[in-house]
């Protein structure tokens, strides 16, 4: 009895130290204040010496907290009691955040910065006139392959997974607006459809597609694809651009026919207290260099056309991440559908799954 | 005094059983309910039951879960029966416990390394002449993995069950000439039964709503009742349908309950 007594005074003496200690450290770093910018980004998402460089040059001391999906940002941010400035939901995301009243809409005439970014990135139904945002990097869904395994030529369409040849091989990135849009795609059928048929009809098809595939899996794709583990992968352009950086075999196509084109934004919580802060961020991240450098740190391709024009050209002219002006004009950007539309897109994808 | 006393010591269970129990249990229920507009209907159960392929993941779940039963039993029984004849018994118990203290995800990543093509399973299997194999990503390799998460949670009871066997009816059945499978098959097994009753409770129902593992182990190959809840929870955001299968997780708990009670308690007390 004594000694569990003990232990348990041990516990409490170690949980208050670290607990002042951290105290301490966030007092010393500044993070409560006025001068500061709460970001709530994804995970290593934003190059790190561009922080360093915008608090040297403001003044302003950025505290950055990170999230891995939509859903858990929206929850954390929807449930109150936080006060980030800033974060970056994809444009489904915004469109979603928009009607549960969570933004503040953008004012304009701060911003200094707004005619760097190509219009084929502004303006989409998820956010018309992007009142509320503002974006930060685009990207695709497209095929990742393994050429040790497969030749390029065997698989510049998404029709080319369907192949028998590539029984079981195939691992598909777990996300149903994603792969029911795939099968719409070879369907010669909209991402956005509604009309059930066409759904069924895009189950169907990838109940064909059951043989070849190997495992319906999430971010695990990237360590697999990286190992080996499998030849072929359908996944986003963010998560490819990692892959290809730890293993020189896989390359990236974004099938000509039509994609998905998808873009993460910045937008201004309800509850953000640091005006002056966030217009001295979104300022500085869209200034040309700035958001060259994150482009070429984080490997996603820039909305910014000044920051693109400053790329070295190997990057600005990489097919994978910055696809021809044809292959872009078929691309997609998810449109933003009510929850009864979304859950006939779920629902036909779990029958898939459950198809096995 | 002491009525009073014994009434006070009954509001922390009772508190737990209204607010952890029958509150989430009644939530559930009132849930599933609702369509995604929230309108009052029975649309999902009449879904889950004229759907071809729910009824066949609940009947693939169902199989899946009674397979890792199966095979947790097998393993358990013989382990428990072994341990409790060591000497240091508690200890080589404690070390069967000790892989519970992990947490199932690290377990499940550690597994993906050992399964992978370039793992130490295949490269067992290349070294003895088979060459690589699929494992990960199957149904068997879900099992295998499953049922190794499992098997603590079956031998303690049957442990327990051993150990409450008092020694006397084994040298009584020995005195009186029977053998040893003898000894076992009329004595020792049905006085532990109860014990292998518990662990099939602990073990069937968390099998059929297993759900990280049937995405890191099984690649979503193998769709349990747990997967397709969370699937409904999580992305699909219909908590009607989830909730609909989650009550008939708890009709299935019930069914598992009945089956494996004590029905020695109802004939057994004498009058």
């Amino acid at each position: 009895m004594k000694r569990l007594v003990s232990l348990v005074v041990a516990l409490l003496a170690i949980c208050g130290l670290l607990a002042y200690t951290s105290h301490q450290l966030e007092r010393t770093s500044g993070s409560t204040g006025a001068k500061v910018l709460n970001l709530y980004n994804w995970g290593d998402y934003i190059d790190p010496s561009l922080i360093t460089k915008f608090q040297k040059e403001t003044g302003y001391h950025v505290n950055v907290e990170t999230f891995d999906s939509n859903e858990a940002m929206y929850t954390k941010i929807n449930q109150g009691g936080t006060h980030y400035d800033l974060a970056v939901p994809s444009e489904y995301m915004v469109a979603k955040m928009k009607r549960a009243h969570l933004l503040k809409p953008l004012d304009k005439r701060r911003l200094t910065g707004w005619q760097n970014f190509d219009s084929q990135f502004l303006n989409q139904s998820f956010d018309r006139g992007n009142r509320y945002s503002m974006p930060y990097f685009w990207g695709t869904l497209g095929i990742v392959y393994n050429d040790k395994f497969v030749k390029a030529s065997q698989v510049q369409h998404w029709q080319d997974l369907w192949s028998p040849q590539f029984r079981d091989k195939i691992m598909l990135i777990d996300s149903a607006r994603d792969i029911m849009g795939m099968s719409l795609v070879t369907l010669n059928k909209s991402m956005n459809t509604t009309n059930p048929a066409t759904l069924l009809a895009a189950e169907r098809k990838l109940n064909q597609l059951a043989p070849n595939v190997k495992a319906i899996v999430a971010d695990e794709i990237k360590m697999y694809m990286t190992q080996n583990e499998a030849p072929l992968a359908v996944d986003w352009s963010g998560e490819a651009a990692e892959m290809l950086a730890n293993n020189p075999h896989l390359h990236y196509v974004v099938p000509s026919e039509g994609s998905n084109l998808w873009i993460d934004n910045l937008v201004i919580p309800k509850t953000a207290q640091h005006t002056d802060a966030i217009y001295a961020f979104l300022n500085f991240m869209s200034r040309p260099e700035n958001a060259a450098q994150n482009a070429e740190y984080i490997g996603y391709a820039t909305p910014n056309r000044q920051a693109k024009a400053l790329l070295p050209k190997a990057i600005r002219n990489d097919r994978q991440f910055y696809p021809t002006q044809t292959t872009i004009k078929h691309l997609q950007v998810y449109q933003d559908l009510s929850p009864a539309k979304v859950a006939l897109y779920n629902d036909r994808y779990l029958e898939f799954k459950m198809h096995h | 005094m002491t009525k009073r006393k014994t009434w006070l010591y009954a509001i922390p269970y009772g508190l737990w059983l209204a607010l952890f129990v029958i509150a989430p249990v009644a939530l559930i229920i009132y849930q599933s309910f609702f369509d995604l507009s929230h309108h009052l209907t029975i649309s999902n159960y009449t879904t889950y039951f004229q759907s071809a392929t729910y009824l066949k993941m609940t009947l693939n779940s169902v199989w899946v879960a009674f397979l890792i039963t199966l095979f947790t039993i097998l393993i358990s029984y013989p382990t428990a029966y072994f341990l409790h004849h060591l000497k240091h018994r508690q200890f080589w118990l404690l070390l069967v416990i000790l892989p519970t203290w992990i947490n199932i995800l690290l377990k499940a990543y550690a597994f993906i390394g050992i399964f992978s093509q370039a793992g130490l399973a295949n490269q067992f299997l290349t070294f003895i002449g088979i060459g690589p194999q699929q494992i990960l990503f199957t149904t068997a390799s879900f099992i295998f993995v499953a049922t190794y998460i499992q098997i603590p949670f079956m031998i303690l009871p049957i442990f327990n069950a051993l150990d409450d066997l008092n020694p006397a009816f084994i040298n009584a059945s020995k005195d009186l000439g029977a053998s040893g499978w003898q000894t076992f098959h009329h004595i020792i097994f049905p006085l532990t039964l109860p014990g292998v009753k518990a662990g099939i409770q602990a073990v069937f129902i968390p099998s059929l709503s297993l759900f990280m593992l049937t995405r890191l182990i099984g690649g979503n190959k193998v769709i349990t009742l747990g997967t397709a809840i969370e699937e409904h929870f999580l992305t699909t955001m219909n908590w009607g349908m989830g909730s609909t299968i989650g009550v008939i997780l708890i009709v299935a708990m019930i069914i598992v309950m009945t089956l494996t009670g004590d029905q020695q308690s109802k004939g057994g007390t004498p009058r």
